[in-house]
């Protein structure tokens, strides 16, 4: 395939995928932010009212960026893994499959689909997040390209995922027993600072804790970590999902028997 | 004379160790029509997922128009088209849409692949049904949805897995109509069924696959002389009493105005009327017992059978 025939397979996939999401926003749009609603209401202003600031600004506007990259996360990833989990349960991945379409192609549409929903789903709840704060861009320049690596990163995770999976059960399995602990041990809520010597190390094999704080930083100008270390991090983790997903791809796991 | 498909030492082992394939050949020329048929589990699905990149093979080599569909693949892909046995497309996606991302697939632009969807969705019969959900078309509908979809970027070799499974006589005719068509315009057709008047009616070639090996690979009128006996059903005009006398020939009379005669293939229909006539017999109708092909399709089938088993003992 030219590189404009690729293109316009990249674009089929993405307005596809776009398409599904929007088609079907009371399931994908209404929820995130219902949900980030609550978490404002109850932890930012309820109990972040007893708790005081954290690092010189109050407990809401230190769990607003947290809560954004949250929906994000589960976001971006949750569209991947369903929607290519009910492509090839439907078998309409056949119609990709038997198309000369490159595996590479498929991977990135899915994954600009995964980071489409998060950004929007994240945009909702960022606008959410002004009825209850005020909020400012420390770095819009790293705010954005962190929202836009973490989008990459999670809808590759959920490609994995999806690939993996044979059954229903197996696309929540992550999410539910990995993801969640993973974002609500990240840094959310609270600074990796606070934790005793031993938990604040084993926190810093989290992934997320580089993505939360890098994005904190990019709102409020600060982090527990650097915020070259988060890129590093974010983007070694990104070439490593990749590199997998596109090996699955290429051998036809899950896909191909 | 350019080869369509070429199929080398095909092999497929799935995971516990069943072969589906046991290293089949054959080719099939441009332009041709094939039927491919065999028992259920013979390994034809097996075969034409291999073609289609739907299943990974365990050995040999396929090319379509002269491209490895492994180290060719993007070229191969553009010569193909497939049409599954069952339903693939997205139940929640309206027609018109599925065409166009096939299309975009394959990488042909949103103004051709628009105009290619209302061609091919005019030819189906579809056009009307465009913007409605697919999950919403009736059965013979979604099949023709399917051929549509797997035209719509021009592929010069199309291969149809039962197309006609479950689809009404009228609608069938109506497919046939519609390949041969096709298959008139230049594109070489793969047809798997079930239905062999179907294969006898539309196919030039034929290979039969049995167990994972081609038990018969030849033109259809080739295999068709090999059958030595034929069984006819004659409709008789007035009823019979008693039992009729046609020297040479095997008859049974079923009722008072139905007769069946065996006839090898050295023996002539000529000398049954001539025989009837001269007994003041009239015949009204004639027809074959079964399907011709039926026939031979049953010998070799069966002769495969017999075969493994004395190979197992």
């Amino acid at each position: 395939m030219t590189f404009k025939e690729q293109l316009v397979a990249l674009m089929t996939i993405v307005r596809k995928e776009i398409r599904r999401f929007l088609r079907i926003w009371v399931q994908t749009l209404i929820p995130p932010a219902i949900t980030i609603v609550l978490y404002f209401v109850i932890f930012g202003q309820l109990i972040g009212a007893r708790i005081g600031d954290m690092a010189g600004f109050n407990y809401m506007q230190y769990i607003v960026p947290g809560l954004i990259m949250m929906s994000v996360i589960t976001n971006s990833y949750g569209n991947v893994v369903s929607s290519f989990f009910s492509n090839k349960f439907q078998r309409c991945i056949e119609e990709l499959m038997v198309s000369p379409t490159p595996e590479y192609i498929i991977i990135i549409g899915f994954v600009f689909g995964g980071v489409a929903r998060g950004i929007l789903v994240g945009s909702i709840v960022s606008v959410l997040a002004l009825f209850f704060t005020d909020l400012s861009l420390f770095h819009a320049g790293v705010t954005f390209s962190i929202v836009i690596l973490t989008a990459i990163l999670f809808s590759l995770g959920g490609f994995i995922n999806a690939i993996y999976a044979n059954k229903f059960d197996d696309i929540s399995i992550v999410p539910t027993f990995i993801l969640t602990p993973l974002t609500y041990l990240g840094g959310v809520f609270y600074s990796i600072d606070m934790l005793p010597p031993f938990w604040r190390m084993v926190s810093k094999a989290n992934p997320i804790v580089y993505m939360v704080n890098g994005f904190r930083y990019g709102i409020l100008g600060i982090s527990d970590v650097g915020i070259g270390v988060s890129y590093g991090m974010i983007i070694i983790f990104i070439l490593g999902a990749y590199i997998w997903a596109y090996t699955l791809m290429r051998r036809g796991v899950g896909i191909r028997s | 004379m350019t080869i369509a498909l070429s199929v080398n030492n095909l092999k497929k082992v799935f995971k516990g160790g069943v072969e589906a394939l046991k290293g089949i050949s054959f080719e099939v020329q441009k332009g041709d029509f094939m039927a491919l048929l065999g028992p259920n589990g013979a390994g034809k699905s097996t075969t034409i997922g291999i073609i289609s990149s739907l299943i990974n093979k365990s050995g040999g080599s396929v090319h379509i128009f002269g491209h490895d569909i492994d180290t060719d693949f993007s070229v191969a892909k553009r010569h193909i088209g497939v049409v599954p046995q069952e339903f693939n497309f997205n139940q929640f996606e309206n027609v018109g849409d599925i065409l166009r991302a096939q299309a975009g697939y394959f990488g042909i632009d949103a103004a051709t692949a628009a105009q290619r969807s209302e061609k091919y969705l005019r030819l189906l019969g579809l056009w009307e049904k465009r913007d409605e959900a697919s999950r919403l078309l009736s059965g013979g509908m979604k099949r023709r949805l399917m051929i549509a979809r797997a035209l719509v970027h021009e592929p010069q070799l199309l291969i149809l897995d039962e197309p006609t499974a479950g689809v009404d006589i009228e609608l069938r005719r109506s497919m046939w109509d519609f390949l041969i068509e096709i298959n008139r315009a230049g594109t070489t057709i793969i047809l798997t069924t079930h239905y062999l008047e179907e294969a006898e009616q539309l196919c030039r070639t034929i290979a039969i696959i049995d167990h994972g090996d081609i038990v018969e690979n030849t033109l259809m009128k080739d295999l068709l002389k090999k059958l030595d006996h034929e069984t006819f059903v004659l409709d008789l005009g007035s009823g019979l009493d008693e039992g009729i006398s046609l020297p040479g020939f095997e008859t049974r009379l079923i009722d008072a105005t139905t007769l069946e005669i065996d006839m090898t293939k050295d023996q002539s229909l000529n000398d049954i009327f001539a025989s009837l006539s001269e007994q003041d017999i009239e015949v009204k109708s004639l027809r074959n017992k079964t399907n011709r092909l039926e026939e031979l399709f049953i010998e070799l089938v069966n002769g495969g059978q017999t075969s493994s088993k004395e190979k197992r003992s």
